[in-house]
């Protein structure tokens, strides 16, 4: 059109300046991405230490016993009803008891042995066997299998868990004698060279502490304890099984690192626990328990049902209370109510209730439900009013916000073709607002299943042996089983208390995803 | 554009001629002595204006003078505003509707509104259409329904386009068609009185073009009152103009003489584009 110079695009300056914005545009993104690979790899790193710890809580070891239900030990004479026989823990702990001492005769004779086989067993894990016998009573006097847990320290010495513990296999072993009751003598040419570098090696590493360390070696049922050896021949205890068992085999030798005096199993069990296994008497199991038992004083008896039946309850109540009354609050705040001074104070108080620690919920709940009103302590019904207290100022805040995210034109447009102020929030406001003000319920009720600290002011942390059959039983929550769990001191608690975690994680996954599907179902665009 | 306004001046005159033979004097609505304030700030002066039934009156002026606020009073919209204190006659039917015991939202079923940015319902073209028949009950049957759904359609001219999709929704439709789903919205509840705010204000000419034959069609049954920013517009649409002016009722007159013949010297000046 003109003959004017175009203008110069490229001139220093502009070039310059880009280059700036440039710079400082991939600056941003930069930070913007370590920010939140340091989000993802903290979360990554939560998940993976959780799972890796309840993994191996998923399985345990049960113990199989072919037992025959002897009436006179189970039901004798005027305790035979099926109620007595249900109660009957010592007569079922015998039977089965009596089975591992026939199992193990070697023990016979020796108290403190006897008391470390019988161990083997929990006594109160045979209370659901009794309940099902005396449910079933023709099952008197006939033969039965029955499966019950290990002792939870040699389920964790069968995952490892207990002590890092060496294996080698030895060569063939070609002749073993008992030289003396108990007493042992293998031999085998260069049979047991390898186990003697082995200890060697260890020597080398740790010093004389070696010396404390149990080597056990085992062929089929039996187990010996080593005392000597040279590389032809071996001298041990043995701790179960006969000698005959070492004639022609290739042992294994288990070199166990923590000393038998500082491990909550002593040499003996781990060698009937082999020889239980060799038997095939021992399999790992999914841990079902987990989810179908209540608590217990016994890792390997306990299950969190109580706590997840009490956090079901507890929830209840909460969405029962704060979802219709957080929607309604907040429909009447930002769609009827007038602008003026006390709705900006309510306002600004709803504000600031959302920021009261959580442990203030539970002292007013304690005051005021129990102490003023009377409520049952420990109740689900406290808790989840104390948590619908806790919930409601976020339930508020979120369903507010979506509210006035709704553009405004909606409701002028009901208005317009002569909707009611109520038909116009109910058929067009909240239908739009509804996935926020859901999300917002799920997230608050996702907070409120996380809260321990105002159920431990109410008094849920009690230990609660029943599922609570209604909101006014006694009860606990998951998060504080996780809390009451994890202050135990035994190590098989810490697997459990991460799968009641891994459990607790999953009802949240579970609410987020509601949430993520409400979100796409019923996201609208306008 | 050219010849798209000299047909209209056509359709125009033909109108002006029916409304002669029909009585353009009768009023539909008379407004006296409205004055509308927001908190403090007076934001109408005293405006008194008649408006004819059957016809269509444009309501002009600079942006911020009170149109919307006026046009908002009509169907008692300002209700809606906390701050907005409406005083003065508003006479229709002879009925002062700005009587605090006339029930406005039946006052609204009576009033359609088209609004200044479309604003379909977040629902179906078919729910969008029908919501108004549902809330009043003008529809016994479903058939009744859609058949008051088809007809509204019909006459917004949208029908065309969106029979075979009535069940997408409503703001999947485009910028123009959506102002004419909110035209066949407000005429589905078969309003008497329909206040249009700057209908075409985002649309393209040809969108306008078929708003304004729309208007003119309606115009044989409603009472219309539009404001538009538009001059040519408002030639083409309207037989009776006003004229507002910073809250104030400068000039209301037959639409053929405030453009070519004010009265005042102000109007004359807008309307020329000297100002506003
Ligand atoms: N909701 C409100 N609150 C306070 N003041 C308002 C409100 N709506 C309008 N006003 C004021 O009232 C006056 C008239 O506004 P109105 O919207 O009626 O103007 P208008 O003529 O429609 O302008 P435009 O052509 O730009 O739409 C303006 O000064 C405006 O600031
Ligand atoms: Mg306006």
């Amino acid at each position: 059109m003109t003959d004017a110079a175009p203008a110069p695009f490229r001139n220093e300056k502009a070039l310059k300046r880009l280059k700036k914005r440039r710079a400082a545009d991939t600056r941003f993104r930069f930070y913007g991405m370590s920010a939140i690979a340091f989000a993802l790899a903290a979360l990554s790193l939560l998940i993976v230490s959780i799972l890796s710890q309840a993994i191996s809580a998923a399985t345990y070891h049960v113990v199989r016993y072919d037992v025959v239900l002897d009436p006179a030990v189970i039901a004798p004479a005027g305790k035979d009803k099926p109620a007595d026989v249900a109660r009957n823990i010592d007569g079922f702990y015998n039977l089965l008891r009596s089975n591992l001492l026939q199992t193990f005769p070697d023990v016979q004779g020796n108290r403190l042995e006897t008391r470390e086989l019988g161990d083997l067993l929990t006594r109160l894990a045979v209370l659901p066997v009794a309940k099902s016998v005396a449910a079933n009573p023709t099952q008197i006097g006939q033969e039965m299998t029955i499966k019950v847990p290990l002792n939870d320290d040699l389920d964790l010495y069968l995952k490892g868990a207990v002590s890092p513990e060496a294996r080698l296999k030895l060569g063939t072993v070609e002749q073993g004698t008992e030289t003396a009751p108990g007493r042992v003598t293998l031999s085998g040419p260069n049979a047991f060279k390898g186990l003697q570098s082995l200890i060697s090696a260890q020597r080398a590493e740790v010093g004389d502490a070696v010396d404390a360390r149990s080597i056990l070696v085992t062929s089929g049922p039996a187990t010996g304890r080593v005392v000597s050896m040279s590389a032809n021949s071996l001298e041990m205890d043995l701790l179960t099984g006969s000698a005959a068992d070492y004639q022609g085999a290739r042992p294994l030798a288990r070199v166990i690192a923590l000393p038998e005096a500082q491990r909550n199993v002593s040499d003996d069990q781990i060698a009937w626990t082999l020889a239980l296994k060799d038997m095939g008497r021992i399999s790992r199991v999914p841990h079902f328990s987990l989810l179908t038992h209540t608590d217990s004083t016994y890792p390997e008896l306990a299950g969190a049902l109580a706590a997840i039946v009490g956090s079901l309850l507890t929830m209840l109540v909460t969405a029962f209370i704060a979802i219709p009354v957080g929607i309604f609050a907040s429909v009447y705040l930002e769609e009827f109510a007038p602008r003026n001074r006390l709705t900006e104070i309510i306002e600004v108080n709803i504000n600031n209730l959302a920021a009261v620690p959580s442990i203030v919920f539970g002292l007013l709940g304690a005051a005021v439900f129990l102490g003023f009103f009377g409520l049952p302590r420990s109740a689900p019904l406290v808790g989840g009013l104390v948590l619908a207290l806790l919930t409601l100022p976020t339930i508020i805040i979120a369903s507010r916000a979506a509210l006035k995210s709704v553009p405004p034109s909606i409701r002028a447009a009901a208005l317009g073709v002569g909707a009611s102020k109520m038909q116009s929030v109910f058929h067009h406001v909240l239908p739009v607002a509804g996935p926020g003000i859901f999300t917002g319920a799920i997230l608050g009720m996702a907070r409120a299943l996380g809260e321990t600290a105002p159920l431990l002011l109410i008094g849920m942390v009690a230990f609660v042996a029943d599922v609570p059959g209604g909101p006014t039983d006694e009860s606990t929550a998951l998060p504080v089983l996780v809390y009451s769990w994890a202050t135990h001191a035994e190590r098989a608690w810490e697997p459990m208390t991460a799968a009641v975690i891994v459990i607790l994680l999953m009802f949240l996954i579970t609410m987020n995803g509601i949430v993520v599907f409400l979100r796409r179902r019923f996201e609208r665009r306008w | 554009m050219e010849t798209t306004i000299t047909e209209s001046r056509e359709t125009l005159t033909a109108g002006t001629s029916m409304d002669e033979t029909q009585g353009l004097t009768y009023p539909r609505i008379e407004c006296k002595n409205i004055n509308v304030s927001y908190g403090d700030k007076q934001a109408i002066f005293d405006i008194s204006l008649p408006i004819p039934d059957r016809s269509v009156t444009a309501l002009i002026g600079p942006s911020g003078c009170g149109k919307s606020t006026f046009l908002r009073c009509l169907n008692r919209m300002n209700d809606t505003i906390e701050s907005c204190k409406v005083t003065g006659e508003i006479i229709m039917d002879g009925e002062n509707i700005n009587d605090p015991d006339i029930d406005p939202v039946l006052l609204r079923s009576r009033v359609g509104m088209v609004f200044q940015k479309p604003n379909p319902f977040p629902k179906s073209i078919f729910d969008n259409i029908a919501y108004g028949p549902r809330i009043h009950g003008l529809a016994e049957t479903r058939e009744d329904l859609d058949e008051m759904v088809e007809k509204s359609l019909r006459r917004a001219g949208l029908w065309e386009e969106v029979k075979d999709r009535l069940s997408s929704p409503g703001n999947s439709l485009s910028g123009g068609q959506q102002q004419r789903l909110c035209i066949a919205r407000a005429i589905a509840v078969r309003p008497e009185v329909i206040l249009m705010d700057e209908p075409c204000s985002a649309l393209d000419p040809v969108a306008t073009a078929r708003i304004e034959e729309l208007i003119d069609e309606l115009r044989k049954r409603y009472c219309i009152v539009i404001v538009t920013h538009s001059m040519q517009q408002a030639a083409r649409v309207s037989q009776r103009t006003a004229f507002f002016h910073l809250g104030e009722l400068v000039e209301m007159g037959e639409t053929d003489q405030i453009f070519t013949n004010p009265r005042e010297r102000r109007t004359e000046d807008y309307i020329t584009g000297r100002f506003g």
